[in-house]
């Protein structure tokens, strides 16, 4: 029993960091139809900016905030250069420039960082909680609590907010929105803010647990798309629920069946979705237009 | 006479394969060469696939890794002859695509690459973790094809570069002849017409999800026995020929030089296998500049190199 | 004999009826026109029949087979085949390319033969070629063959689409607006076209809002408003028919 607790709760905390980063999939996707495959390399950026801004000697929180802001600049320039000059491009060409902007800024992580696997001290120290014969790391608590922090300041903001109506308005439909005065480029820019910026916030929680090198970010955005997917492509709540689930289910297959194929639990809740629920947990059918 | 794209390409492809060895300063050159043959297989699948039928694949090495390891495991566990472990892994690599393929081919654009991408790392992952079977990711020794020794007793002695050269040269050109020939043919119009509009190739009566997946399973193919070209020559092979830098590599190869175009496609495997070669400090900054190309070639030259320059040329002689 | 029937075809989107109870048939040769002001859910209609959308309500009989939301493909199969209102044709193909795709259920075959290029292959493709020949001489793009489609003009490439569709030898064509945005003379141009076709034994379903072009051709005509069927007869008929001044009239109250 105190077992699968402590598989649960494994579980729970990855899952809390897919459901982040399939979050910031969710935000990009609703505001542009484009699926950013170097949603993983925000998280990346995220941890590894800490790390080496801590390292210079920055303390813990600055080098966190400066991680996030630095990372949504990275986003916001990402969309000025690579995305916005390809507007309206065939579906494969925006997946061939995200998966390229991706592989670039791993290939830059690697010159500017290097290729070691880093950390920095967890935030309350390492002192594990105990429930129930089960244990859990404070940090644990952090992405967690982070996790819940973040969903709540997005469903405000998105309800409550005069702007994040306008970014709901854009993402229903874009020519609407820009028909009723709505910036759509501010909102396009605003989007690859705040979604790289919750990676980066993703990648600055859980790296005192799982650590971090230049090369972790293509993993994490997989299994960000398959919880996004899971949970329903475009639909916030189904990537908290998405991440949830697979993180539980990854926690599980860790610890019943094989650590080495606990990764292949994403990928096989992929090719699951797709096969059997191809709109996902929450997703709308979608009707084309001709 | 008029020269077809087919039979220029062909035309152009012998050529260059029978006269590059001419300038050749070093043996090593042969190796290069053959190098480039063997991703130029590859890349000619994702030219049907990508160029033609509009879909993307991010885990084509995945196929190559099954052709790989097919010539790896068939002959000393099964004691298959390699020549027959490379149809074995082309079958097993085609009905793994059938597989995969059947469901996701019936949704969006996306859903391929993504989809692609984890079934890549999948492979990737057991051909790394079942190191009973496989050795794990230190590699494993691959048998000797057998070829030149048949060729040496028939009195033509070829050196080992040579051998694979030519080989692979010819392998490669066999390739493009099929591709070519799909390229006109009812099939490859049809997967033509449904990059164009999928809506209008359902209403003359085209099977869409049928043809995107006859596209899928052909580039695999082609990518699986460009997979057990490498194995043999090499007579090694490690899991990184299925990791996903080496699917990244084979778009990127197709998208440079041109993905609708197959004499492009091998252009942009030629540029991108050499530059390694002749740049040593390349490995430092490969991601960089693959990634840096999939999105300034995207941008700025959507079709690729070689038909932007051709348009250039048509544009500027009338 | 009625070829096409639609009995009692609905749709809503999010609780909206769009489309509702709408019944009528198409008999073979005959020319069926769909009028109504704009909004009238003309096109959803067409979505419908064709397979593009599937119906929440009542059926569509190819036949005498229940066809009701089946893949535009399969239809095809079937015998019918449609044109856009925003038209859909293969834009980097050439002309004759994108007319010999219409032959795509006669053409295709063993796709290994198409690797080989054997004889079979090349053979089927040959025929296909003939024939996409032959149908561009007939609505007069011939000269236009080997250029790429997306060259062509308006009007031009409103009779390549419906070139392409006259390759799968439907029986029954559904033309969703053939004359909007074309000139006079190529309306009368396909004007011309779709009256051939239907004097060779094909159905026509007709949507358009040259109302001049609808009354001079069709034989038959259903007026649609707000989703429903308000009126329908022969031209004469549905022009006196005072729910239809009333509606066409109404339109163009809201509109001004």
């Amino acid at each position: 029993m105190s077992e699968l607790l402590q598989f649960l709760l494994s579980g729970v905390t990855v899952g809390a960091v897919y459901a982040l980063v399939a979050l910031g999939f969710t935000i990009i996707y609703n505001a542009s139809d484009v699926v950013n495959f170097a949603q993983g390399e925000f998280v990346m950026l995220g941890g590894m900016i800490t790390v080496f801004a801590h390292a210079a000697g920055a303390p813990l929180p600055l080098a966190a905030l400066a991680a996030v802001v630095a990372t949504a600049g990275l986003g916001v320039a990402m969309n000025k250069l690579a995305i916005e000059p390809a507007r309206g491009a065939p579906v494969v060409s925006l997946v061939i420039i995200t998966i390229g902007a991706s592989i670039f800024i791993r290939g830059a992580a690697q010159l500017v960082f290097d290729k070691q696997i880093h950390s920095f001290p967890a935030f309350s120290g390492d002192d594990p909680f105990r429930i129930l014969g089960a244990t859990i790391l404070p940090q644990s608590l952090w992405v967690i609590g982070g996790a819940v922090a973040v969903f709540i300041g997005l469903w405000l903001f998105f309800t409550r907010t005069l702007l994040g109506r306008a970014v709901l308005a854009t993402s229903n439909n874009r020519l609407a929105a820009q028909l009723v005065g709505i910036n759509t480029p501010f909102v396009m820019t605003l989007s690859f803010a705040l979604s790289a910026g919750i990676g980066a916030l993703a990648g600055v929680l859980v790296t005192p647990i799982t650590m971090t090198s230049y090369d972790v970010g293509l993993a994490l955005a997989l299994k960000g798309f398959a919880a996004a997917m899971l949970g329903g492509m475009g639909n916030p709540k189904g990537a908290l629920v998405g991440g949830l689930c697979l993180g539980l289910l990854e926690g599980l297959t860790a610890g019943y069946i094989s650590s080495q194929y606990k990764d292949a639990a994403a990928f096989i809740v992929i090719l699951a979705v797709l096969f059997f629920l191809p709109q996902g947990l929450f997703g709308r059918k979608s009707t084309d237009r001709v | 006479m008029r020269l077809t794209v087919k039979s220029a390409t062909l035309l152009g492809l012998v050529a260059l394969i029978a006269l590059a060895p001419l300038f050749f300063p070093s043996g090593f050159y042969y190796r290069v060469g053959a190098l480039i043959f063997v991703n130029g297989l590859a890349v000619t699948g994702i030219v049907i696939l990508t160029g033609w039928a509009g879909q993307i694949s991010l885990g084509h090495a995945g196929f190559a890794g099954i052709g790989a390891y097919a010539c790896a495991l068939a002959p000393v566990h099964w004691g298959l002859h390699p020549a027959l472990a490379v149809v074995l892994g082309a079958g097993v690599s085609a009905v793994l695509a059938w597989l995969v393929g059947r469901p996701i081919l019936r949704l969006k654009g996306y859903y391929l690459a993504v989809a692609s991408l984890g079934m890549g790392i999948l492979i990737s992952m057991v051909l790394n973790n079942e190191r009973a079977l496989t050795r794990g990711p230190d590699g494993i020794e691959v048998a000797e094809l057998g070829l030149r020794a048949v060729l040496k007793d028939a009195g033509l002695e070829l050196s080992n570069g040579q051998f694979w050269y030519f080989l692979c040269g010819l392998v490669l050109l066999a390739g493009a002849w099929l591709a070519l020939n799909l390229h006109d043919s009812p099939t490859g119009r049809a997967l033509r017409a449904l990059h164009g509009s999928e809506v209008a190739a359902r209403t003359v009566g085209m099977d869409v999800a049928r043809l995107k997946l006859q596209a899928f399973v052909i580039s695999a193919v082609y990518a699986s026995v460009s997979g057990s070209l490498l194995a043999l020559q090499n007579k090694f092979i490690t899991p990184d020929v299925a990791g996903f830098m080496h699917s990244v590599e084979m778009v990127t190869m197709a998208v440079l030089g041109g993905v609708g175009s197959v004499f492009g496609a091998i252009f942009g495997a030629a540029v991108l296998t050499l530059l390694p070669q002749v740049l040593t400090v390349f490995a430092e900054y490969e991601q960089l500049v693959l990634g840096a190309v999939m999105v300034l070639v995207m941008i700025f030259l959507r079709e690729g190199v070689v038909p932007s320059i051709l348009r250039k040329i048509r544009g500027g002689g009338e | 004999m009625t070829l096409l029937s639609i009995e009692g075809l609905g749709i809503s989107f999010g609780g909206v009826r769009a489309v509702h109870d709408v019944s009528f048939g198409v008999r073979p040769g005959e020319i069926v026109s769909v009028i109504g002001p704009n909004g009238a859910g003309k096109t959803t209609l067409f979505n419908m029949i064709s397979g593009v959308y599937q119906p929440g309500a009542g059926k569509v009989v190819l036949e005498g087979e229940d066809v009701t939301a089946m893949s535009p493909h399969l239809l095809a199969r079937r015998g019918m085949c449609r044109t856009f209102q925003n038209l859909q044709v293969f834009q980097t193909m050439t002309v004759l390319e994108n007319v010999i795709s219409g032959y795509h259920l006669q053409e295709s075959g063993s796709v290994l033969a198409d690797l080989l290029n054997l004889p079979a292959s090349r053979r089927r493709a040959r025929a296909a070629e003939e024939g996409a020949r032959a149908l561009l001489g007939r609505v007069g793009l011939e000269r236009a063959a080997e250029r790429e489609a997306g060259s062509l003009s308006y009007g031009s490439l409103k009779r390549l689409e419906i070139a392409r569709a006259m390759a799968l030898k439907p029986k029954v064509l559904l033309l969703d607006e053939p004359a909007a945005g074309c000139n006079a003379v190529e309306t009368e141009e396909i004007d011309h076209l779709i009256a051939e076709i239907a004097a060779s034994g094909v159905a026509i379903l007709l949507v358009e809002h040259d109302m001049k072009m609808v009354m001079r051709i069709s034989n038959h005509i259903v007026v649609l408003d707000h989703g429903e069927k308000i009126a329908e007869g022969d031209p004469a008929s549905v022009s006196r028919n005072p729910a239809v001044i009333a509606a066409y009239l109404g339109a163009e109250d809201a509109a001004g």
